[in-house]
């Protein structure tokens, strides 16, 4: 028997935006080449460049510079280094920015010690970028050189523990019951040793700065490559002693940042600081080289140690870590601390230092810290599991954890679960046979199938926002906040139109310009959240005025509603109880003779809840591998990765991240590495065709699952924000099931072919 | 990059008097190494002859049965070529493993045999290179060497060529026409790359003034039976670790005739004519395979243990020899292992 089930009458709403897959309003930009990046921005007058010179030692100083020598070539302008760069500021908190680790910022040009390898010892500046290169490989500089020591593992010894100082970084959390008692006593138990070391992050688009001498005073366009504007924007203005009418910061477009771009970079302050002497404009681009000349991820050194029961409850759960850091600055990141949010144990330990060795301050690269801690952590929980006799999910879901251990506060939502329970289903990880080297595909080759989580902060950041809403009824949302790719651009636009009730073609959102409302550096997958929360404020303050104007007119049918009786649909203000009470928007504006309404919006953690609560992203990850174990090739051939974040406002840009958080977990599994030559004291492998990262044959098929989660108290928009959680569980996942594959635990990464042999 | 000037040439006997007439002159063909190393300010000619107007970009059959592959072919029109696909896929499917579509659609025949090597050192004014400054030392000798070699090195270098063609062209035993100040002369491929030795400045056997015309193939091209194995750090675009050519002449499962050569280990493509004597007339097995591997590196030297140290290379070497021989005889996979064709959609 036929049941005919009545369809429900296609109600379109061209302003119900949220939550759908809607392209990038940046797109079309980008693909055309209109967008514009920080080297590509015209400039009032004639453009000097500088060109950057490093230093070829590690340690040392600077006792002769033959300027004279390059100066003498026709079309040079200057050589500036530190005989006749004019002092600044002198205080250390002149030069920290934002997001600037405990310690004293490297000053750009101030000293003749030196520091680091390829620190930055001159700028030539020339009438063309051919003219500044060729000076710079001329200019012969005499250095006295010093030993240098880079080497981590000689100054183990030396080791302290992490001080506070860095906004976002969370101490260790504190030990509880007897772990070394608990670790000996019970039946069993695994330690291991893992190491990562070095990785540059390597955004596409180089360090730019173009600085446009505008001529009235000290006045300056500022095009920067970086993730804050209005960080760069402070820390030019405390160092030169500038106005922010003076020194305007602007980044409409950032070519891949990744942590990179999150503090201001030597190159902006060489541009501005010649700009400024020379009364010019100038731009400065870094090399490839020297893209490896600043921060990274650092090599850290982490030991595991966990022991469970025989039910398979983890009984004493130890993770330590020992990361670089750099003479100067003491940069912290938060890497063992996850293992404790993810996991309860009576009996646990944990410890982060740092040992000092000559090379530049390290630096937040995408999930910093804990993609380091994750795959140490999620490798161990996974021997243990084999340990313990459990498959590796079933270990995880034992253990599994209602409220953070760490703080003993509940999570304000944590679907964790639902991912491993989604993720498997997709996965088909109920045909996995448990014995390691059990699987091989019908041309032999070794199968493995590993499983990893992943946790991440749902953090938010104070940050402003102003929409003005003008008589033809497009509304314009401005907040000073970055795209580096993510999608800022199209989900603040979906944003804006859905508080308003507007169409995505009458909402324009701009960005990156320290005329803007200020917004934080782009970083730490809080964008969506903060800046989308003071896009809503400033939207609904626009509606509450549009709301009293609408009851200004005859025969309102709006009268005496308060805000939170209506709705905005559709163009339109409606009553919630009888929607044919309604009013348009371009009615409202006619009527009120208005030229443009408008409102500033913010937002802001709240920090009773940030007391009450434990706020995270979760994600968990399921790996196939295909292994040719006499080659020791590794073949990444399925990932599906089920990611909780709270809402997802876009499911096309948020797939994208997680899509390019799976392949740069990947990429730190496989392939990334800098070499370090500690004789030389310098990092060799400082381009594209050396450090390797994946091309699209290494990449085959990957699966997003987004596990949505009501969450109104991370957050008043719902959004936890998906920048880092992608990334994390990737690499321990490949690792485990390389095991699983063939039996072997690889502790060391990147998992190269050798390593398997 | 320092200031140079140009020259058109349009014939190569006009390219050589150019040449040999600037001091500091060199040869530009698809200029997708020399450019790089100019910008790098490793290269810092004041004189370039460029080659692109000359009439060397034919690949035409030869009469006693060989292939002349036009010295300013490019490598994408060598690989596509009907003929090398057909005759020598060997050559076409070792061209296509090297580098990316966009440098293919550029460079030179002429250009890929004096391609500069990878090494860091070399590429890094800030470190001593004996290759680029002779005399400073190697830095590679001790340092990360990954990239570096294993076979045939020196104390003075430990440097690779990096070509993936010119593995294949040993394997094929081309042969390099050149014309130079004192006519033209024809070198053995074998002959054409050098061991580094005392002088690992000098990457070839080529003369001052000297000019690539042609390589010239024989008539064998072993289409039955042949594999390039190209193991390295990822799919594409990686230089090789290790990879071997080979060209079997087969009846039945015996070995008739064989022809193999390794690149990623050597200052040149590392070719063991004993080595492959020992195949000759044989039955193909592992067993055989794995002799033959032990053979070709039984000189082998590493330097340094762990990832970022290439001794790693002799072991890996050993087994991509076995494989590579494997696939050959068999036919079995003739693909890069390296680029995994999945089924997925």
């Amino acid at each position: 028997m036929s049941q005919t089930i009545a369809t429900p009458p296609t109600v379109r709403l061209d302003s119900d935006v949220i939550g759908k897959p809607i392209n990038r309003t940046d797109g079309p930009a980008k693909v055309s080449g209109a967008a514009k990046y920080a080297a590509e921005f015209g400039v009032t007058g004639p453009l000097w460049y500088g060109y950057i010179v490093s230093s070829p030692v590690a340690k040392g100083k600077i006792t002769k510079i033959h300027a004279d020598e390059v100066l003498a070539i026709p079309g040079v302008q200057q050589v500036f280094s530190h005989e006749n760069v004019p002092s600044f500021a002198w205080f250390d908190r002149a030069y920290k920015d934002d997001v600037a680790p405990g310690g004293s910022p490297f000053r750009p040009l101030h000293e003749p010690e030196i520091m680091f390898n390829q620190q930055p010892v001159a700028l030539v500046v020339a009438e063309t970028f051919e003219l500044a290169r060729y000076a710079a490989s001329v200019l012969r500089i005499e250095y006295d050189v010093e030993k240098h020591n880079t080497d981590l593992d000689s100054v183990i010894g030396e080791a302290f523990d992490a001080p506070k100082g860095k906004t976002g970084f969370v101490p260790p959390p504190k030990p509880k019951g007897d772990m070394n008692k608990a670790f000996a006593e019970a039946p069993h138990k695994v330690a291991g040793e893992y190491i990562h070391r070095a990785q540059h992050h390597n955004p596409m688009e180089m360090f730019a700065t173009t600085v446009d001498w505008l001529g009235d005073g000290k006045k300056m366009k500022i095009y920067d490559k970086t993730q804050g504007a209005p960080n760069v924007q402070q820390y030019i203005a405390k160092i030169f002693g500038l106005s922010t009418n003076e020194a305007r910061v602007i980044s409409k477009f950032t070519g891949g940042g990744f942590g990179s771009g999150l503090r201001p970079q030597y190159q902006v302050f060489l541009a501005v600081m010649a700009a400024l002497e020379l009364e010019h404009s100038v731009r400065v681009v870094m090399t490839r080289t020297q893209m490896f000349s600043f921060g990274h991820r650092p090599h850290t050194l982490q030991k595991l140690r966990i022991a469970s029961d025989d039910q398979g409850h983890i009984q004493a759960l130890e993770h330590k870590a020992l990361a670089e850091t750099s003479q100067f600055e003491n940069a912290t990141e938060t890497v063992v601390n996850w293992t404790g949010i993810l996991y309860n144990s009576p009996n646990t330990n944990f410890d982060y230092q740092l040992s000092k060795i000559d090379v530049y301050t390290p630096l937040d690269m995408r999930a910093p810290g804990a993609a380091t801690g994750n795959f140490a952590s999620e490798s161990a929980i996974d021997e243990m599991s084999y340990k313990a006799g459990k498959d590796p999910l079933d270990f995880r879901l034992l253990n599994y954890t209602y409220s953070d251990p760490t703080e003993n506060k509940p999570f304000t939502s944590k679907r964790l679960d639902d991912c491993y329970h989604e993720g498997a289903a997709r996965f088909g990880w109920d045909q996995r046979n448990p014995e390691p080297r059990s699987m091989r595909d019908e041309k032999g080759m070794l199968v493995g199938w590993g499983v990893a989580a992943g946790c991440w902060d749902a953090s938010m950041q104070k940050a402003a926002a102003k929409a003005v809403l003008s008589a033809d009824g497009h509304l314009t949302v401005n907040s000073a906040t970055n795209d580096q790719g993510a999608g800022t651009y199209v989900i603040m636009t979906q944003m804006a139109a859905q508080t308003l009730g507007l169409p995505m073609k009458q909402v324009t959102f701009n960005l990156g310009d320290t005329n803007m409302p200020a917004a934080p550096v782009q970083g730490g997958s809080w964008t969506a959240n903060s800046v989308g929360a003071a896009v809503k404020d400033a939207c609904q303050e626009v509606g509450k005025k549009l709301l009293k104007l609408a009851q200004k007119m005859d025969d309102s049918p709006l009268a005496g509603a308060d805000f939170e009786d209506v709705q905005f649909v559709d163009g339109h203000i409606r009553a919630n109880e009888d929607i044919t009470r309604s009013v348009a928007i371009e009615d409202i504006l006619a009527a009120s003779g208005e030229e443009k309404i408008e409102a500033d919006g913010k937002a802001g953690p709240n920090p009773i809840n940030q007391l009450k609560y434990s706020m995270h992203s979760h994600n968990a990850v399921f790996v196939e591998v295909k292994v040719d174990e006499d080659l020791g090739t590794i073949h990444v051939t399925r990932v599906v990765n089920a990611v909780a974040a709270g809402r997802i406002m876009n499911p096309k840009t948020a797939r994208s991240q997680v899509l390019g958080g799976t392949v740069w977990g990947l990429s730190m599994a496989m392939m990334e590495e800098t070499y370090l030559n500690n004789e030389l004291g310098r990092y060799m492998n400082h381009n594209y065709a050396e450090y390797h990262i994946p091309v699209n044959a290494d990449i085959h098929k990957i699966d997003v699952i987004f596990v949505e989660e009501e969450d109104d108290i991370a957050s008043p928009i719902g959004v936890k924000g998906v920048g880092e959680i992608g990334m994390l569980g990737v690499a321990a996942a490949i690792a485990n099931a390389v095991y699983h594959a063939t039996g072997k635990r690889v502790r060391e990464l990147p998992l190269t072919s050798d390593k398997l042999l | 990059m320092n200031s140079f000037t140009l020259t058109q040439a349009t014939a190569a006997d006009e390219a050589v008097r150019d040449l040999t007439s600037h001091d500091g002159a060199a040869y530009l063909g698809g200029g997708t190494n020399l450019v790089d190393l100019m910008k790098y300010n490793l290269e810092r000619p004041t004189h370039l002859t460029s080659l692109g107007l000359l009439p060397l970009t034919d690949i035409t059959s030869l009469p006693d049965g060989g292939l002349r592959l036009g010295a300013l072919a490019t490598n994408a029109d060598t690989a596509w070529h009907p003929e090398v696909e057909k005759r020598y896929p060997l050559l076409s499917q070792t061209i296509l493993a090297g580098a990316t579509p966009q440098l293919r659609n550029v460079a030179t025949n002429g250009g890929n045999l004096n391609q500069r090597t990878r090494c860091y050192y070399f590429y890094d004014l800030a470190t001593p290179c004996n290759k680029r400054e002779p005399g400073t030392g190697c830095s590679a000798l001790t340092g990360p060497n990954r990239v570096c070699g294993v076979l045939g090195t020196s104390e003075s270098c430990i440097a690779t060529q990096p070509s993936d063609m010119c593995v294949a062209l040993a394997a094929l035993e081309a042969v390099v026409r050149v014309q130079g100040p004192d006519g033209e002369r024809t070198i053995q491929f074998d002959d054409y790359h050098r061991l580094p030795g005392d002088h690992p400045e000098k990457d070839n056997t080529l003369k001052p003034g000297e000019l690539v015309v042609s390589i010239d193939l024989p008539e064998e091209g072993y289409a039955d039976h042949f594999t390039y194995l190209k193991l390295r750090d990822r799919s594409s675009y990686a230089f090789a670790l290790v990879s071997v050519a080979v060209g079997l002449k087969m009846s039945g499962n015996t070995i008739e005739k064989a022809r193999f050569a390794l690149g990623g280990v050597a200052h040149k493509p590392w070719r063991d004519q004993e080595a492959e004597k020992m195949l000759e007339g044989q039955t193909a097995s592992p067993d055989l395979f794995r002799q033959v591997a032990a053979k070709v590196f039984a000189e082998a030297k590493g330097y340094g243990e762990g990832s970022l140290h290439n001794s790693f290379k002799i072991e890996l070497g050993k087994r991509a020899i076995v494989r590579a021989l494997k696939q050959a005889t068999e036919m079995s996979q003739v693909v890069n292992p390296n680029v995994f064709l999945n089924s997925n959609p």
